[in-house]
Formats: structure tokens, C-alpha cells, sequence
């Protein structure tokens, strides 16, 4: 707001709170102040009295109390006897894990098919727009739940795995792809395994290092050292050397079918799978347009000019193209992540036990503590995203273009 | 759209207002309806019908009050909840009565602060499977997947019995029973485990009820009945009376048949007084005499209302069991009405 | 010189050859659009592979279709093991798929024609070649279909109009006075209409009365258009609000829409759902009571404006820095330059944005099924799947409801981007 200044001598009138623009900004948010106030004050009443008539109380004491119920997936040590505060966080866990695939899934599909929209070839830049508009513009809560009616409908149960003519067979007696979900192989660490997991350690550190190496070879004296194969060597052989030589500490676990379920292995439900991807395939479709449109943002006259130094093509994208779009490309991303870690919420249409499952579903209904729990996930998840957003504010800084 | 929302909750908001001071049985008599919580869909308890009506056990039990306090019996606003759902619908009065096969306890009495008014049915935990499994004891269930209602008594119950029997499971939760068929049909869980009555009830809508057995463990009481908010206690002996009323009508014999006929007078005083040919009972509920005979003629004595919704004769097949009268050897037992 | 019979020198131009086949034509294009590249040629070997994949297994199951019997078993009957959908659950069960199964019947024209009339009302907003004057209709569309949909006497939303133009009227008599006054004097004058006009629509509550049907009733794919409808429309205002509030030289007044819109933004919609089935209860008056579908509109709409406030937020900020000094240089006030000057050009960049923020906000009105709502998934999820008649019919259901909402997003989001082209057009 411009102001003029006073002219000299002028007495405070109490018209000038409305009149006055110097003054009139206290006067409204003064006015927005006590509005504000009062409507948290009425609500804090009739919260009061509600709570007054009903009896009850605001208290957090049921996080410490035995929690009754089990949970089919949990990343750590939990059973009904635990409390309601480590069964939340066992959803956390959970929010967390499918959260954390989901991105990686999605980048995965978002960034190819953006890139194959922009394909010469015609069929292919056709069949990937149509995803990306059927996906983008159906519901997500729809595609969870088609994948996991899918799921169940279609897969075999364990039942058909059982018997001589058995309707349906495991993958190389490894794989077991069930309509309660699939079960894997699980590599089993026993004494003396750590030392290959620290050799596999250490060769993907010397990887990194060995790359920066090879770029300071080509910076300062212009020698170009192979990159690609000596990667693939390190990560592989010093790793497979050190099993041998030390053993094989590192078996495999098959699942195998016993009473009602496959036993053994890793076992990710249907519910968790129908989730994971179902998630990973709606935010794809929204960060390929993010990727398509980043990717057009770098002007054409960018990739002429890497041509004309006489660069190849995938090293215009690589070292040219990409840089550039990926300033474009990450905030909105970001973003995505951001709307899939809140949509995983979801889960509670089919049954994964999130920490909208655990702590918003069940527990709530077994304490009947509904004011604590919604307050309790509304936090959880505002402490996701601002952790997220802190991130996105630190990249945006990082990248900005740095004038000189 | 925007304004009319606005005068819509203004409008609402001003008749609540109104209504805000009075007591349950004032609201429900102004409102000129019932708003009764059921569940979204039991076949044989509450479940809506072809034409969208809804048709069952708990919501004669809906009905039955109703007529009793606005002599209609279908001035009933039926409310579907969930088991998330129910407790709170309740405790926020958008609902007055909930009849939703709900299991009385200890920390729901207490703790939850409702009022239970009596039993409908007394029930159990069950389990159902297939048959070709070949399970005859719910202790044979090691490893097995079990399809289970969250937000129920049935899930504690069940924790409590894999534990107790050190034996493990794998529990997928679902939220409503609807939810649960087309997973337990598909095989997603080997086992669903719910009260005895909702099992049958369940296995009836299925295409090939035969194809599933019902487990002969019972692992849990499960009484069910009506509740309502607890601090009410005028609105709850109104429920908890309909609720006798229609179980003393059995036990004297009042059917909707002959009602109209001992209406006029008997030579049993207690059918007298129930039917308010005889004493004030109804003006001692702050209703008027008729209000039992109009609650059984809703939908008939308890006994009729078992058996058009979840008899013997119909699909659920549910014998009386513990649902008899005293004088057959059941729980059922109205105290008097003097 | 000897002469010679044989001419050297062509004298006429040869005819222009056709071009080689490879070259030009179908061929060319197939070939640098399908085959650049061996590469390209393997994945379009492909796509094309995965397209007859899906095309023989869809079209069977199209074509054989059975849209006449009345439950799934008796489909199967007439499939005789063959491949084909049973379609039969859409002829038997659209009623309830599009409007609940507590909606009267005999009524399911009330909100078709409420559905229809909506395309007129949102016609002139969304195309400016229109003609102005249908922008009445626009403005008296919210009240015809409340009656339509709710049913009830025609004089409640009568009254709604009335007051609110009293308040226009009486706005405009004292816009001279300052604009916070006027805005004052017009909301006592609307309230006081309404609360005049509240004796009225109760004491004659039968006057040209359709038969009223409680929200309760609502469902199906009704209930997410109404739900989209009407937070969307609700949420403009409180977005525009909260965006000027943000960009507010106020401290406190930009800090209370800083929280609130990041506080929003924050949290998943299904929490707040949860707040409104669960919790919001106890934040209201003892006794009172809102009905579900009224709390859920109240807790939507928080959370669409939210987001439609970043949005407009967004394009406040695009505005060229003059166009705020030239309205302050003119003499106008705060609320003038605004109404006169900002938003009409901030707003019309913020359409796009405000649209693909509807699209999604309609997307996401199929939520409510999991409080128990039976919006069209809720239908699906609940009494349909689970009918003894129709246990295990996915595909057809799920394809309907996805054929429903791609249809009506899909549309929005071409609009979108017509109208993005054609602002770029007027901007060069």
C-alpha cells in the first residue's frame, strides 16, 4: 500500500482506523484477529461441552495400552500384545515402504514413457499418450481397487497350487505369483556373510570413486578413460569373489507350499502389490507430462548447437538436453512425490495396513478415540510433507541458475 | 450451487438450534422420524431390498420403535454405518438408536459411554470354510488366512484365540461385510470369521451355500443388542422396553395376528398392561397407552420377527437356540411389566 | 558445322517422375514413423503385438456380451464357457449406479434435467463468444437445481435469490460509502431476507412442492457430480480470498491463510473426511446436527480452496508489477483495484490451473466411498458386488466407472488445454 506521508500537526481522530489506509491495515487485522479467536473459542466450547455431555476426555493414554489386534505386515517386531503406539508405528513403517517403491516405480515408468512420447516412432508416441490420458483422468481409488479385484479374480489362490494336476505352478520353483499376493526368494545371511556384504559395499564406493577419477583424467589432461565396463566389473566380481572364497554364507529361501499359505521366502500381499502399483502407475502418468514438457522446455536451438560441436545424439541428451530439463522437470516431481505419499492413504481400501489402516482404522475404532488419532495422522502427514517441501526448497536453491 | 448449500446449512442449522436443549425422545417426536444406525448391508439383519426398502431382523427392531414413539412404523430414516463409523454416529446424535448387531461390552458400556438396552440376539464368534479344505476344527487353522471385519469385538477375539492356541494366522481386514464375500469366494482368504448369525446369514447370499461349512468352535459370547447415548436415560428405557415388550409379547403369546383381538381386553393382567388396556405404563415412558401394541404390530413378537427374517424357513436358516424363550430353555427373559 | 538429326539439347522438360516408393507416400511415412530404426522396429513390433494382445481379448468379450439376463449365473448359462462380458449388471443396475438406490425412480428425471441444464449454465463462463445475457442463467442455475435435486417447495430457493440480490441492491447503494461498509450493510441485508423470507418458505412449505428427497438419499454417479459441482463453485471464492490474503501486505491476515493453505495442502484428503465423519461433530453447537453429505461439502470445499488459492496465487504473481502500480496510480482503493483491475486478469491466466484443480478435485470425490458414502464406487464396492446375483462381475463394473469419469475428465481437461492455446494466442 502507498502512503503519503502525514502532513504535520494532524491530531489521531478515531475515525482514521477505517479511513486512514496507515492505520486502516491495523484496524482490519485486528478485526481478523478477534474473528479468529472467536471462532477457535467457540469451537474449543463446543468441543468442551460435547465432550462434557458425552463424558469423555481428550487423553492420549490408549497409545500405551495393549493394542488387541494383529497385523499381517510389519516391518518390525510387533504382535497383539504391543501397544496402539507401536502398532502406529509399524503403519508408519508401512506408509513409508510404499510410499518409498512407489516413487522410485513411478519415476521409473514416468521418465520412459515421457521420453517415448517424444519417440519418433508414431505407434509408440500414440500408445503412450493414450495411457497417460486413461490414467490421468480416472480416479486413483478406482485403479487400486481394478488391481486388486484383478488380483484376486485372476491370479490362482494357493488351493490351485496344491496337488498332483495342480491348475497352476510356481516360476522355476522360485516365483509363486498367488492371488493373495507374491512370494519370492529370500536371501538367507549366515556367519561370514557379512564380509561379502561389506565387499559389495565397498566396491559400489569404489565405483564412485573410480568415476570421479575418470573424470578428473578427462577435465584437466583429455584422456578418456572407459567408464561403463570396469563399473559393471567392480560391481560384480570382487563382490561374487569374496562369496566363494568365504563360503557361500548367502543361501536362498524358497517359498514353498505347507497347509494353507506358501511358507518361506518374501511374501508381498495382494493388497500391497495392488497399492504399490496402482500408485506407481497414476503418478507415472502425471510425471511423464511432467517429463515431456520439461524435456520441450529446452529450446530447440540447445540441441542444434550440441550437434554442431559435433556431439552424438545420446550425448546431447545426456550431457546437453537432460541437464537442462531436469531444472524443470524436478520441482513438479517432487510435487508428484509428494501427492503419492498422501494418496497412499488409500491403502485403506484394501485392507494395507498404513498408518491410516493402523492408527486412523483400527485403532480408532477399538478406542473410539476419534478427535486423538485423526489429529495424531493429520500430523504425521503435514510432517511429510513440510519434510518434503524443506527438500524441494533446498533443490530449488541448489539449481537456480547462477549468475555471474 | 454455492448459495443454496449456504441457506441449506443455515436452514439446518436453525432447526437444530431449536432443537438443540430438548432430549432425544423431543427431538425424535419433532423430527417426526427415527434415525436408526444399521449396518450397510447384512442379509437377514439389515440390508436394503430390490426397491431400495430395508428389510431385517435388527431393523424390526428399528421399526418397532418407531411405531412405538410416532406410530408409524416406517418413520424410520435408516442410517448405514460401518463398524468405523457406528460409535460415533451415535455419540454426535446423527443417530438416536443404533441396531447393528453390536456386541455389548465392558468398555463399550463404560468407557465409550453408551447404554446398551437389552440383547436381540445372543451370538458367538464363528468361522466359516470351504468345504473342500477338508477343516473340521477351527485349532486346524495354522497358517491359514483369515478374512476378518475391523473395528469389531470379532478381531480382538481372534488375536486372542490364535494366541491362546499358539497357533499363527495371516489377517487380511476389510471393512464392511460386503467387502469380505468376493474375497472369501475368490479365495483370497481361507477362512471369515464373523458372528455365527452373520456367517449363515453371508453363506445364504451365496450361490452354493452347500460348498461352505461353518466351523463347530464358537470362540467368543457375543450378545447383541441396541444401544443408545449413554446420559439419556428417559430415551433409553423407551428403547429397552420396546425391546421387552416385543420379547414379553412372545412369551404371552401377543402375535400381530390376535393383537387387535386381545386389544380389547384379556383375563391376563400383564398382557393387559403391556397392551395399555390396564395401568399407566405408557404415560410412565411419556407415551401415550397404545405404544407396545403399536410396537408389535410393526412387525410382529420377537418370535415372528426371527422367523420372517432369520428363521429356520428362510434362507439363513438360524435355529432359536439361545434365542428361546426362558420357558423353552433359551436366554430370553423380558422382566415384568408392572 | 555438320548437322546432325541427333538433338543434344533437350528442348522440352521430361514429366516429373513419382517420386521413389520409399520416398514418399504411406511407404515413407510408415517407414520414418514406424521403422526409423532398428531399435524403433522392435518396439513396434511391440506395441503392435500388444495391441492385437488386447484387442483379441477384448472384442470376444465385447462382442459376445450379454446385456439381457438378470444375474451373473444365468450369464454364464448363455456364455456356455465362451468368452463375453455380462453386461446385464449395467442394464439391470444403471439406476443405482447413476443415482443411488435410495433416489425415488419415478424422480430420476429431476436430476437428469438438473444434469443437462447444467451444461447451459456452464456454457457462458467457459466460452466467451457465448452471448452475455446467458450468464442469467448461469446465476440462477445453483437455485434450480437445488429444487430439482432436493426437491421441496420452490419458495426456499426463491428466498435464497431474493436475498442475495436485496444484498446486491443494497451493496451497490452504498459502494459510494467505501467498500467495506457496502459489503457489510449487503450481507445484514441478505441475512435479514433470508430470515424474513425462512417464516415464509415454512408456513407455505407445500407452494409448488416437488416431492422432497433428504441428501441422505443421494448417490451413485450423481453424488460425485453434485459433490464436484458444488465444492468446486463454493471453493472459487474462498480461494480467491485466501490467495489475496497470502499475498496481503497484513501480517497476521497472510499468516492465517499461510497456515490454513499449507496446513490444507498438507494432510490427505481421506484425513479430512475423516474429520468430517468422525470428528467434526464435536466442533458443532450440542445438539445440532448436519447431515453427512453437508459436512463433507464443508470439508471438500476447505480443501479444493486451498489448492485453487495456490493457483490464483500463481497467477497474481504472473502479473506484470505495473498493472498493480497503474490501478494504485489511479486513485482507486484496495477493493477496486482488485475487482477492477487484478483479478479479472489474474483469474482469466488462473483458468487452466483452476480447471486441472476441478478435474482433480472431481477425481477425488469417489473418496467418500470409503466413509461410507455410496457415491458410484461405493455402489459398486458395496450393494452391487456384493448382490447374491452379481458376486464376481469386476470388469464391466469397473469399466463403467471408468468409462464415466474418463469421459467427463477427459472433456474438462481438453477444454483446459484449448483454452490454454487460446489465452496464448491473445497474449502475442
Amino acid at each position: 500500500m502507498t502512503s503519503i506521508s502525514p502532513p504535520r500537526g494532524e491530531s489521531f481522530t478515531l475515525s482514521k482506523l477505517i479511513n486512514d489506509t496507515r492505520y486502516r491495515s491495523y484496524t482490519f487485522q485486528f478485526i481478523a484477529l478477534v474473528l479468529l479467536i472467536a471462532l477457535f473459542a467457540y469451537l474449543g466450547s463446543n468441543l468442551a461441552q460435547n465432550l462434557r455431555d458425552a463424558g469423555l476426555n481428550i487423553s492420549y493414554g490408549f497409545l500405551s495400552e495393549p493394542a488387541g489386534y494383529d497385523i499381517n505386515q510389519r516391518l518390525i517386531e510387533y504382535d497383539s500384545q504391543s501397544t496402539h503406539l507401536r502398532a502406529s508405528i509399524v503403519g508408519v513403517l508401512n506408509t513409508l515402504l510404499v510410499a518409498f517403491l512407489g516413487c522410485i516405480l513411478a519415476t521409473v515408468i514416468g521418465v520412459v514413457v515421457g521420453v517415448l512420447r517424444l519417440s519418433q516412432n508414431w505407434l509408440i508416441r500414440k500408445l503412450m499418450s493414450v495411457y497417460v490420458e486413461i490414467f490421468r483422468n480416472v480416479p486413483v481409488l478406482i485403479w487400486i481397487l481394478i488391481i486388486m479385484a484383478v488380483f484376486t479374480a485372476v491370479l490362482p489362490q494357493p488351493r490351485d497350487f496344491r496337488g498332483d494336476d495342480a491348475e497352476a505352478s510356481m516360476l522355476w520353483d522360485a516365483f509363486a505369483f498367488t492371488g493373495r499376493g507374491f512370494y519370492f526368494p529370500k536371501p538367507v545371511f549366515e556367519t561370514g556373510s557379512t564380509i561379502v556384504v561389506l565387499t559389495f559395499l565397498a566396491s559400489i564406493i569404489g565405483i564412485f570413486v573410480y568415476r570421479s577419477y575418470a573424470r578428473k583424467q578427462l577435465f584437466q589432461k583429455g584422456r578418456l578413460l572407459p567408464v561403463f565396463w570396469p563399473s559393471v566389473g567392480l560391481f560384480f566380481v570382487p563382490a561374487v569373489l569374496m562369496f566363494f572364497i568365504a563360503g557361500r554364507p548367502i543361501s536362498m529361501e524358497y517359498p514353498s507350499l505347507q497347509g494353507f499359505n506358501f511358507q518361506g521366502g518374501i511374501y508381498a500381499r495382494n493388497s500391497f502389490i495392488s497399492l504399490w502399483f496402482a500408485l506407481s502407475i497414476y503418478t507415472a502418468a502425471f510425471i511423464a507430462e511432467n517429463v515431456r514438457a520439461g524435456i520441450l522446455a529446452v529450446s530447440k536451438g540447445q540441441t542444434e548447437a550440441a550437434a554442431s560441436l559435433g556431439l552424438r545424439p545420446n550425448r546431447i541428451m545426456n550431457l546437453v538436453i537432460l541437464p537442462q530439463a531436469l531444472r524443470i522437470i524436478i520441482p513438479p516431481l517432487i510435487s508428484q512425490y509428494l501427492n503419492l505419499t498422501k494418496n497412499s492413504s488409500l491403502a485403506i481400501a484394501v485392507g494395507y495396513m498404513d498408518i491410516t489402516g493402523t492408527l486412523g482404522g483400527i485403532t480408532l475404532n477399538q478406542t473410539g478415540r476419534a478427535i486423538e488419532t485423526v489429529l495424531l495422522l493429520m500430523l504425521f502427514y503435514l510432517a511429510i510433507s513440510l519434510a518434503i517441501s524443506a527438500v524441494m526448497n533446498v533443490y530449488n536453491n541448489a539449481v537456480k541458475l547462477k549468475e555471474r | 450451487m454455492k448459495k443454496t448449500v449456504i441457506l441449506g446449512a443455515l436452514t439446518i442449522a436453525g432447526l437444530s438450534a431449536g432443537a438443540a436443549a430438548a432430549a432425544t425422545l423431543d427431538d425424535v417426536k419433532a423430527r417426526g422420524k427415527l434415525n436408526c444406525g444399521v449396518t450397510t448391508g447384512l442379509v437377514g439383519f439389515a440390508a436394503p431390498d430390490a426397491n431400495g426398502e430395508w428389510q431385517g431382523f435388527d431393523v424390526g427392531v428399528c421399526r418397532a420403535v418407531a411405531a412405538a414413539v410416532l406410530g408409524d412404523p416406517t418413520a424410520v430414516e435408516f442410517v448405514p454405518t460401518t463398524g468405523k463409523t457406528r460409535f460415533t454416529a451415535l455419540a454426535s446424535g446423527e443417530i438416536d438408536l443404533l441396531a447393528r448387531n453390536t456386541t455389548w461390552t465392558f468398555s463399550r458400556d463404560v468407557d465409550l459411554k453408551f447404554e446398551f438396552v437389552g440383547v436381540n440376539y445372543y451370538d458367538g464368534q464363528g468361522f466359516m470354510v470351504p468345504k473342500s479344505l477338508g477343516v473340521t476344527s477351527a485349532k486346524e487353522l495354522d497358517g491359514a488366512t483369515v478374512c476378518i471385519q475391523t473395528g469389531t469385538t470379532t478381531e480382538l477375539n481372534l488375536a486372542d484365540f490364535f494366541r491362546v492356541n499358539n497357533i499363527s494366522y495371516e489377517p487380511v481386514p476389510i471393512e464392511t461385510n460386503a467387502e469380505a464375500q468376493p474375497l472369501y469366494l475368490e479365495g483370497a482368504c481361507d477362512v471369515y470369521t464373523t458372528d455365527a448369525s452373520g456367517l449363515a446369514a453371508t453363506r445364504a447370499a451365496f450361490e452354493n451355500p452347500s460348498e461352505h461349512v461353518i466351523l463347530p468352535e464358537i470362540i467368543s459370547k457375543e450378545p447383541l443388542g441396541p444401544l443408545v447415548r449413554h446420559g439419556d436415560s428417559e430415551w433409553g428405557d423407551i428403547a429397552r422396553w420396546t425391546l421387552n415388550a416385543l420379547i414379553a409379547a412372545e412369551e404371552y403369546g401377543v402375535t400381530s395376528a390376535n393383537i387387535a383381538e386381545l386389544a380389547n381386553g384379556t383375563d391376563n393382567p400383564e398382557i393387559n398392561r403391556l397392551l395399555g388396556t390396564e395401568g399407566t405404563l405408557g404415560e410412565m415412558l411419556g407415551l401415550d397407552a397404545e405404544w407396545a401394541k403399536r410396537a408389535i404390530m410393526a412387525g410382529g413378537n420377537y418370535g415372528e420377527l426371527f422367523e420372517k427374517n432369520i428363521g429356520e424357513n428362510t434362507p439363513i436358516g438360524l435355529s432359536r437356540g439361545l434365542n428361546a424363550q426362558w420357558t423353552e430353555g433359551g436366554l430370553l427373559y423380558s422382566p415384568p411389566f408392572r | 558445322m555438320s548437322k546432325s538429326d541427333i538433338a543434344f539439347v533437350r528442348r522440352e522438360m521430361l514429366p516429373e517422375k513419382a517420386p521413389p516408393a520409399t520416398a514418399a507416400g504411406p511407404i515413407k511415412w510408415v517407414r520414418d514413423n514406424l521403422f526409423p530404426g532398428p531399435i524403433n522396429t522392435v518396439m513396434t513390433l511391440l506395441a503392435i503385438y500388444f495391441i492385437y494382445q488386447i484387442v483379441s481379448g477384448a472384442m470376444p468379450w465385447f462382442l459376445n456380451g450379454v446385456w439381457t439376463t438378470s444375474s451373473l449365473a444365468e450369464c454364464r448359462e448363455v456364455l456356455q464357457g465362451a468368452t463375453g462380458g455380462c453386461f446385464s449388471v449395467l442394464t439391470e443396475r444403471w439406476n443405482q449406479l447413476l443415482f443411488g438406490f435410495q433416489y425415488p425412480s419415478e424422480q430420476y428425471w429431476r436430476p437428469t434435467l438438473a444434469f443437462v441444464l447444467l451444461f447451459v449454465a456452464v456454457a457462458p463462463v467457459l466460452f466467451v463468444a457465448l452471448p452475455r445475457k446467458l450468464l442469467i442463467f448461469t446465476g440462477l442455475y445453483p437455485f434450480i437445481a437445488f429444487w430439482l435435486i432436493w426437491g421441496g417447495t420452490l419458495l426456499v430457493p426463491l428466498v435464497a435469490l431474493i436475498g442475495l440480490i436485496v444484498g446486491y441492491v443494497v451493496f451497490l447503494r452504498f459502494e459510494t460509502k467505501g467498500f467495506a461498509t457496502a459489503a457489510l450493510t449487503g450481507v445484514v441485508a441478505v441475512v435479514l431476507v433470508w430470515w424474513l423470507g425462512g417464516f415464509v418458505s415454512a408456513a407455505a412449505s407445500e407452494t409448488l412442492a416437488l416431492t422432497p428427497v433428504p441428501s441422505r438419499d443421494m448417490g451413485g454417479f450423481m453424488l460425485n457430480m453434485i459433490l464436484g459441482t458444488v465444492c468446486v463453485s463454493l471453493s472459487l471464492p474462498f480461494g480467491i480470498l485466501l490467495a489475496l490474503g497470502r499475498q496481503s501486505d497484513m501480517p497476521i491476515i497472510k499468516w492465517i491463510c499461510v497456515i490454513f493453505i499449507e496446513f490444507i495442502r498438507g494432510v490427505p484428503l481421506i484425513t479430512l473426511l475423516f474429520v468430517a465423519n468422525v470428528v467434526l461433530a464435536y466442533f458443532l453447537p450440542p445438539g445440532s446436527n448436519f447431515d453427512l453429505i453437508l459436512r463433507v461439502i464443508i470439508m471438500i470445499t476447505m480443501f479444493a480452496s486451498a489448492y485453487i488459492a495456490e493457483v490464483i496465487r500463481g497467477g497474481l504473481a504472473a502479473l506484470p508489477r505495473g498493472q498493480y502500480e497503474a490501478a494504485d496510480s489511479l486513485g482507486l482503493d484496495y477493493a477496486q483495484s482488485m475487482r477492477l483491475i487484478i483479478l479479472p486478469q489474474a483469474l482469466k491466466i488462473s483458468i487452466p490451473g483452476i480447471v486441472n484443480v476441478s478435474v482433480g478435485l472431481f477425481k477425488d470425490t469417489t473418496l467418500v466411498s470409503v466413509i461410507s458414502m455410496f457415491d458410484l464406487v461405493g455402489m459398486i464396492r458395496g450393494p452391487i458386488l456384493a448382490a447374491t446375483e452379481w458376486n464376481g462381475v469386476y470388469w464391466e463394473l469397473w469399466g463403467f466407472a471408468v468409462v464415466l469419469f474418463f469421459v467427463v475428465c477427459y472433456g474438462i481437461s481438453q477444454y483446459s488445454q484449448w483454452l490454454e492455446r487460446q489465452l496464448q494466442r491473445d497474449h502475442r
